[in-house]
């Protein structure tokens, strides 16, 4: 890579004054502190990313962030500041705003001691991870020979490949010293034809672009692309659907986000039991399977909780808490609700159910091309968009099919059909899967900021298409 | 009109200096535009949970950027350290990204002329709010959430804050110098009544806009009391209402609800870089194609709709793009038909228009700037139509107040929305409340299926904060006007059929 004469453990946003690292500047924080207790957040995330439109590059970026958090506790009270410039001669300034603005606060509700912690890992002192444009240099070429192919078979390709570096350091004034760094990125790509009546979405996960097939995501567009040389009309209606992973991940993570303890505790979640409590242990979801772990291969998240806000379903008091693989719903009912610290202890009297950022629709049965196999009749979606809350009693969300639904009929696909919009509960539709396909890393396309999830295919038996879209 | 002025604390830093020496290299390393800017956003987020603060978190973040155009290609690098070192490496690194990806690009850039500009704005707002003593805040929403539940009739209530400030420094290879600062705040809140019995649960917030105005808005600018007050048995009204049979409607919809409307249909369906393909991998493309311009009646006769950076207090509104394009207000749909587009500079010069309107905006200094939509409103009718007169006008049917969930498919056709609340209306009169209500439809039929609009009196100015777009995301506040205005033949659907 190449920045100047920087060094790579050095970012530039701690030179004015002087040069700190952001572990001295952590360090420096926890010194200054007069507080009670002292949290700091430093997280540095370095992103790059190109996009382009009609087989040509538009717009691209290459940008460092760095931001430092600094929660002071006094007493029951706590308040933070965060800043993405902080050079050292600023800190004593950003940790007594945030002492001063403790002294103003009521107390919190969430209030619990800071976790303890128990010193520095092995890597703390290393330098945080570091990205830069030429992590596209093995993708370039790829791209061109995209753009070529796609001249040459008269489809205008659109896309958008990114990859992303975040460092996260915790420390508190109890020991705690907590990091991790993460890395991913995706590639993805929307073909049309010359007059946009047919369009196709393919999209992958990547963490170095070296895993990345361009021909092999084009040759996928080419042939939903084909698939739609014949149009179908269809109707509203409820239909037997084959959807694929993205499609599925979206569903999944839409119930995911209703997990939160404290709104079915308190009668305002789909998990909320009739007369109180939760619905845990209640088959909800058919045969289906739901976990996160933060290690997870490929999808890796941030094992440790950190976050400068509280609510239903976090606590600044968790900062450093460490998460653990964690079963949502195993064999269809429901096994446990995001809970922090505070609100298990309250409720439950039970260990805190951290929120944790990835997500596995389990699954180990046939591929796509199986399950096409298959089918009679029904609606194969490649992906849904703008997903939103209708109610949240029922979890009833509206969306839309995208960029590719197919008539499949006698085991083979038809052609293409009209575009949808959706009116359907996640929780109803993941209990009618009839059958669950080989789970895998997933690109959800509604909820595109989850990266970290693996689904598989799924079949639902009667999936609510309330009206038709003409959208191509 | 505001007496503010920028806050000499983001004057202080060095930016004519640093843009000298970002604008220099850029030129020297062969770029044939270049802009720098810098960019401090000031953020409060306010959360009170029943009689309990959920949540304050006070942040800033400040950055640069260097945009080029080089080898006929952009280039953008962006960064935090505001030093001579850290900003030249940055106009290097821009400089190579557009050299690196040149190859790969077919359409060399060229820009619309702009004037050069060396000025200054500041929004109109009276108090800025963080001037606002923190406890103040506060203080504010847990007097509201204990205001409505000394009502028996919720049960619970979550209310919140928002308040930006934002600063903007541009300047430009060809001479430009702009230093702005804006203020938007927006405040919400929703109450909850649970039916422990039959587990059935409700909500119903409040419907006071986004505004680009200061701390004023809370204290003389909306009556956040009355909502607090009315709210409960509201709520509790409509819980117990019947639930909407499906069908076709006659509908009077609120400016509290239309804005949104107008946001997906209308705002989305005339950003050009849309209608060229730009977002088709993400926010999708239009229906409202270049062909249609002049031509595609849109809507209604009465339907005037006018895209503009200047309406006071708008969220949209400000003195100059971030490409440097001085405001300006210019009509969208006029007399029902299509006649005009949102434009950045690349697209206003590609496709003939002469010059930018613009509509470039990037919502923070690490992001690129790309066409954002500007206040997108419906004009009131000229003539004084009250609420009351739309209702009388309509007869039998709904009246809708306030939004709720939306949804809209990616050529900007298929829409489904909600609201707060629904009022059956016979005879012109309100009635009561109907429960488990969307309409749905497309929108040039909803458009040409509007009857009457609202006069002066009915007029709101509503908007978001939160309108997402392109890749990486980026979020950008905007502002949408409207009156009343009545529907015939809506499809209403009953949700909760949907859902069974």
């Amino acid at each position: 890579m190449s920045r100047g004469a920087l060094q790579t453990d050095q970012h530039p946003q701690h030179r004015a004054g002087g040069v700190l690292t952001l572990q001295d500047t952590i360090d420096r924080v926890l010194r200054l502190s007069t507080a009670d207790a002292c949290v700091v957040i430093a997280r540095r995330v370095a992103s790059v990313n190109v996009r382009w439109a009609h087989n040509t590059v538009t717009t691209n970026g290459d940008a460092d962030e760095v931001q430092l958090s600094v929660m002071s506790i006094i007493g029951r009270r706590v308040a933070s500041v965060t800043r993405s410039y902080f050079p050292p001669e600023q800190l004593e300034d950003i940790v007594r705003e945030a002492e001063a603005a403790c002294e103003r606060r009521p107390d919190a509700p969430d209030y619990l001691p800071l976790l303890e912690g128990n010193g520095e890992p092995g890597d703390w002192g290393a330098p945080p991870a570091d990205s830069d444009i030429h992590v596209f240099d093995p993708f370039v070429p790829q791209l061109r020979q995209l753009y070529e192919d796609a001249r040459r078979a008269d489809i205008a390709t659109f896309g958008y490949s990114e990859l992303q570096t975040a460092t996260t350091f915790v420390a508190t004034t109890t020991g705690v010293r907590k990091r991790y760094t993460e890395r991913i990125g995706k590639v993805e790509i929307t073909g049309k034809t010359p007059d946009f009546t047919r369009s196709s979405w393919v999209g992958r996960i990547t963490h170095d672009f070296l895993d990345i097939d361009a021909r092999e995501m084009f040759e996928t567009l080419r042939q939903r692309l084909d698939w739609a040389g014949r149009t179908i009309d269809m109707p509203a209606g409820a239909y037997e659907v084959l959807l694929e992973p993205s499609a599925a991940a979206d569903l999944a993570i839409g119930a995911y986000s209703f997990m939160t303890r404290r709104d079915a505790d308190e009668g305002r979640s789909p998990y909320s039991k009739q007369g109180g409590g939760t619905r845990i242990g209640e088959r909800l979801f058919g045969d289906v399977t739901l976990y996160s772990d933060p290690a997870e291969p490929r999808i890796e998240a941030t094992p440790f909780h950190y976050g400068v806000d509280s609510g239903g379903a976090s606590s600044v008091f968790d900062n450093g808490l460490d998460l653990r693989r964690t079963e949502w719903v195993g064999g269809g009912v429901l096994k446990n609700l995001i809970a922090p610290r505070y609100w298990a202890a309250k409720t439950a009297g039970t260990d805190a159910v951290p929120y944790i950022n990835n997500l596995v629709l389990d699954g180990h049965g046939p591929s796509m091309d199986e399950m096409i196999a298959q089918t009679d009749r029904a609606l194969l979606v490649t992906c849904f968009w703008y997903i939103r809350t209708v109610d949240p009693q029922s979890a009833l969300v509206t969306g839309l099919t995208r960029d590719g639904v197919f008539l499949v009929e006698g085991g083979r696909v038809k052609g293409a059909v009209n575009n949808f919009r959706w009116n359907m509960s996640p929780i109803a539709a993941l209990a009618q899967a009839t059958q669950i396909g080989r789970s895998g890393l997933a690109l959800p396309r509604e909820h595109d900021e989850f990266l970290r999830s693996k689904a598989p295919a799924l079949r639902i038996e009667r999936f609510n298409m309330s009206s038709v879209s003409e959208a191509s | 009109m505001t007496t503010r002025a920028i806050d000499p604390t983001f004057l202080a830093l060095p930016l004519d200096r640093l843009a000298d020496v970002a604008l220099d290299i850029a030129r020297k390393r062969g770029a044939t535009y270049a802009d720098f800017r810098v960019e401090r956003l000031r953020n409060h987020v306010i959360v009170a949970r029943d009689r309990e603060l959920q949540t304050s978190v006070e942040g800033e973040t400040v950055g640069f950027s260097v945009r080029v155009v080089a080898n006929g290609a952009w280039g953008f690098a962006a960064g935090v350290d505001l030093t001579v070192e850290a900003v030249s490496d940055v106009a290097r690194r821009a400089v190579e990204v557009a050299q690196s990806l040149a190859p790969l690009n077919t359409e060399p850039v060229t820009l619309a002329d702009e004037p050069v500009y060396h000025d200054t704005y500041v929004s109109s707002y009276e108090i800025d709010p963080f001037a606002v003593a923190e406890d103040h805040k506060i203080n504010f929403l847990l007097t509201l959430n204990e205001r409505a539940l000394a009502s028996k009739l919720i049960d619970r209530v979550t209310s919140y804050l928002l308040l930006v400030r934002e600063q903007k420094y541009l300047a430009s290879l060809s001479g430009s110098r702009i230093t702005q600062q804006r203020v938007r705040v927006k405040g919400d809140f929703t109450a909850v009544r649970i039916d422990k019995s039959t587990g059935a649960f409700e909500t119903m917030g409040n419907a006071a806009p986004p505004a680009g105005q200061g701390w004023e808005y809370f204290t003389t600018g909306y009556d956040w009391g009355k909502d607090a007050d009315e709210i409960p048995a509201l709520l509790e009204q409509k819980m117990a209402s019947p639930s909407i049979a499906p069908g076709r409607y006659d509908v009077v919809i609120d400016p509290t609800n239309l804005w949104l409307t107008i946001h997906e249909s209308i705002g989305h369906s005339t950003e050009l870089d849309r209608v060229l393909g730009y977002e088709a991998n993400y926010a999708g493309t239009s229906f409202a194609t270049l062909d249609k311009l002049n031509t595609l009646q849109f809507g209604a006769p009465m339907m005037h709709v006018t895209g503009d950076r200047q309406v006071e207090h708008g969220l949209s509104t400000i003195g100059y793009d971030d490409e440097g394009v001085a405001a300006q207000t210019w009509d969208i749909v006029r007399d029902g038909v299509l006649v005009g587009y949102q434009l950045d500079r690349q697209m206003a010069h590609k496709q003939r228009f002469g010059r930018s309107n613009g509509c470039a905006f990037a919502d923070q200094a690490g992001r690129v700037p790309l066409q954002r939509m500007p206040n997108v409103s419906l004009s009131a009718s000229a003539k004084p139509i009250t609420l009351n007169d739309l209702l009388s006008g309509m007869g039998d049917g709904l009246y809708i107040v306030g939004d709720k969930s939306w949804s809209i498919d990616m050529q900007r056709y298929n829409f489904q929305f909600t609201g707060q609340k629904f009022f059956q209306v016979r005879g012109g009169k309100i009635v009561g409340q109907v429960k488990d209500v969307a309409y749905q439809s497309r929108t040039t039929d909803f458009w040409n299926s509007m009857e009457a609009v609202g006069g002066p009196s009915t007029y709101v100015l509503g908007g978001a904060f939160n309108c997402g777009k392109g890749q990486p995301g980026q979020i950008a506040p905007v502002s949408h006007g409207c009156p009343a205005a009545l529907f015939r033949q809506i499809n209403i659907l009953n949700t909760a059929q949907e859902g069974s």
